[in-house]
């Protein structure tokens, strides 16, 4: 793990420009965001400004970006819709306040007990949301708005080929909001969804009752929102460390994005987290310090002063397209090999995750779904007896305890025992409670009113332990 | 003679290729280093920590993947070190060659066809362009 002063001057140069690449590339995610959510577009670019500045300081995964995402902004449109922009505010306050317990209850360990089958699920999930989000903006409008999105599409997928300096969505706003200004075409604008101010966000307490009331209407939403942003978060971080080969600091980037979200709402931004795309815009740019989040962040304010009556003339079609191209870059497309692939059960449980979140619209839902499914696949797959059979020898294979018995003892049940001795091997085999030793307890007399005797052979340390315990148990009586 | 040979890998039966060459190159000095150098594709990096459980998995996996090459040198007693890149491959084996005084690149080529190439883009040919030493494109 690099000092302090590593991580913030260890890289200037790269970082500087990684900086500013992504500050271009979170304009238009920032926005598009915005709309999901249901607030105006300033709303996600104070929130990227803060976000990212905050967790430049407070972070545990330098090199990272976070900012307003598409994740928080779709759990977030039924409080907006309901209750209003001041609802969403204190929700990101409490969000941050969840999440900053959560970081000091270590939940970066029990964040590793989420299998991979949930997160391909959720990231794909996700994708698929961003993606039907941008329907309503170009389906049935007009010829032109079709046409638009095309174009946009075309050039955000060859021009990286020729210009590889200006990241594409760039060139493709400036390009095609021009050639929409001069020709006059018809098409709607970021404008008509809402309006930009080219002011600093200021510090402000959200205009909700301190009650119970509404608290009661806010902690779904920001437990909600504190588990989807720690989860991307850290999914996030663990791709960060993988691409630069160093570590993180997981629980303090819990932390930290708590704080992030904890001042966001109080400038009036929503609750935002890390972003995998922008994160590997980053490193791919060369950024690897806490100085390249920091200029993103600033980068990005400076944009909304300097061209915020510019921003407004976005038509929506070229938004459009540049969020197809992020819901395909979330999109992992290697599920489909995986789906073939994988254990069945984690091809369901993947399935599952994409399923109800895509059914509900929401990625927590979607995510405890898939953990509890996992879970019981787990339970099922760990609570299977086995017993195999040589002539008076019985070979039990799996655990034996209080969910796996019922196959152990029925077996002894219906067989056919014949001889005057069988033995039965635990080399396979493990006794992890009472319910296992009552098991084998009571196969043993099973056994013997079937006029045979049991030896058991091959018991392991541990099980034997338990065994010895509750047999003094036993005895006692 | 050639002390310095960078064998650029991937894991493919293209790099066991390009070992077998790079052995016979070697085997004319007994004080030459065979250097393998596998970059880890950043731009997998995402699907890569997707898929697997942990850290030491996906080191596993990647370990995996570079076995055969490893395994050849090791069946042809060769004298060799492994080097772990992480970036864009084509431009990282040239970034390493050229800083660290490289005698000689030794590299498989994937064979691919003239759309293949127009479209993919041929590393071997990249790298070959832009190293300030010989290259040995292996077929």
């Amino acid at each position: 793990m690099q000092n302090l002063k590593q991580q913030w001057f260890g890289n200037i140069r790269a970082d500087i420009l990684s900086g500013i690449v992504v500050a271009l590339a979170l304009i238009p995610e920032a926005i598009a965001f915005s709309i999901i959510a249901g607030v105006d577009p300033m709303i996600g670019l104070y929130t990227s400004f803060i976000i990212a500045v905050v967790i430049a300081f407070a972070g545990g995964r330098p090199g990272m970006i976070s900012a307003a995402t598409g994740a928080m902004a779709l759990l977030m449109v039924p409080l907006v819709r309901d209750y209003g922009l001041d609802y969403l505010l204190a929700a990101t306050i409490l969000t941050g306040i969840i999440q900053v317990i959560f970081g000091i209850c270590k939940i970066a360990k029990v964040m590793k007990f989420i299998p991979n089958a949930v997160m391909i699920g959720f990231v794909n999930a996700l994708a698929i949301l961003i993606f039907m989000a941008q329907l309503e903006h170009f389906i049935g409008i007009s010829t032109m708005t079709y046409v638009f999105v095309g174009v946009t599409l075309i050039l955000l997928y060859t021009l990286p080929r020729f210009i590889k300096v200006v990241p594409a969505p760039l060139i493709a706003i400036v390009l095609l909001t021009s050639i929409a200004i001069f020709s006059g075409v018809e098409l709607k604008t970021v404008g008509d969804l809402g309006t930009i101010t080219k002011s600093f966000p200021s510090f402000f307490i959200p205009n909700v009752p301190f009650n119970l009331e509404t608290f009661q209407i806010i902690f779904p939403y920001s437990l909600s929102l504190a588990i989807v942003g720690l989860l991307e978060t850290l999914l996030t971080s663990r791709i960060v460390d993988d691409m630069t080969g160093t570590e993180s600091h997981k629980n303090q980037e819990a932390r930290g994005q708590g704080i992030a979200n904890f001042i966001t709402g109080f400038f009036g931004g929503m609750a935002g987290c890390a972003m995998i795309g922008q994160s590997v815009i980053n490193v791919k740019s060369g950024g690897r310090g806490r100085l390249s989040t920091l200029i993103a962040g600033i980068f990005l304010m400076f944009l909304i002063i300097v061209l915020g009556d510019l921003v407004v003339q976005i038509p929506m079609p070229v938004l459009v397209g540049i969020m197809i191209m992020v819901s395909i870059g979330t999109f992992d497309w290697s599920s489909f090999k995986y789906l073939v692939k994988a254990p069945r059960t984690d091809a369901i449980v993947m399935l599952a995750t994409v399923g109800i979140v895509v059914y509900t619209h929401d990625l927590s839902k979607g995510v405890l779904a898939g953990v509890l499914l996992s879970a019981i696949f787990f339970v099922i797959k760990i609570s299977t007896v086995t017993i195999s059979k040589n002539e008076n020898h019985y070979s039990i294979h799996g655990q034996l305890f209080f969910a796996s018995i019922d196959g152990f003892v029925n077996y002894f049940k219906k067989a056919d025992i014949q001889g005057e001795n069988i033995q039965i091997d635990f080399s396979n085999s493990r006794i992890w409670d009472d319910s296992g030793v009552g098991a084998v307890l009571k196969v043993i007399d099973l056994v013997k009113e079937k006029g045979a005797h049991v030896e058991l052979v091959e018991i392991d340390a541990s099980s034997k332990k338990i065994m010895d315990k509750l047999n003094g148990v036993l005895s006692s009586h | 003679m050639y002390k310095h040979i960078l064998l650029a890998s991937d894991g493919s039966e293209n790099a066991v290729r390009a070992a077998k060459e790079a052995v016979k190159m070697a085997s004319y000095d007994k004080e030459s280093i065979i250097d393998v150098v596998y970059v880890i594709d950043i731009e997998k990096s995402k699907t890569d920590v997707l898929h697997s459980t942990s850290s030491e998995a996906i080191e596993l996996e990647r370990r995996k993947k570079n076995s055969k090459v490893i395994q050849f040198l090791n069946e042809a007693n060769a004298n060799y070190k492994t080097t772990i890149l992480r970036g864009k491959p084509g431009p990282e084996i040239v970034k390493y060659a050229n800083n660290h005084r490289v005698d000689v690149v030794v590299i498989g080529s994937r064979g691919l066809n003239v759309l293949q190439e127009m479209v993919l883009g041929s590393v071997s040919h990249k790298v070959m362009k832009r190293v300030h030493c010989p290259a040995l494109i292996v077929k």
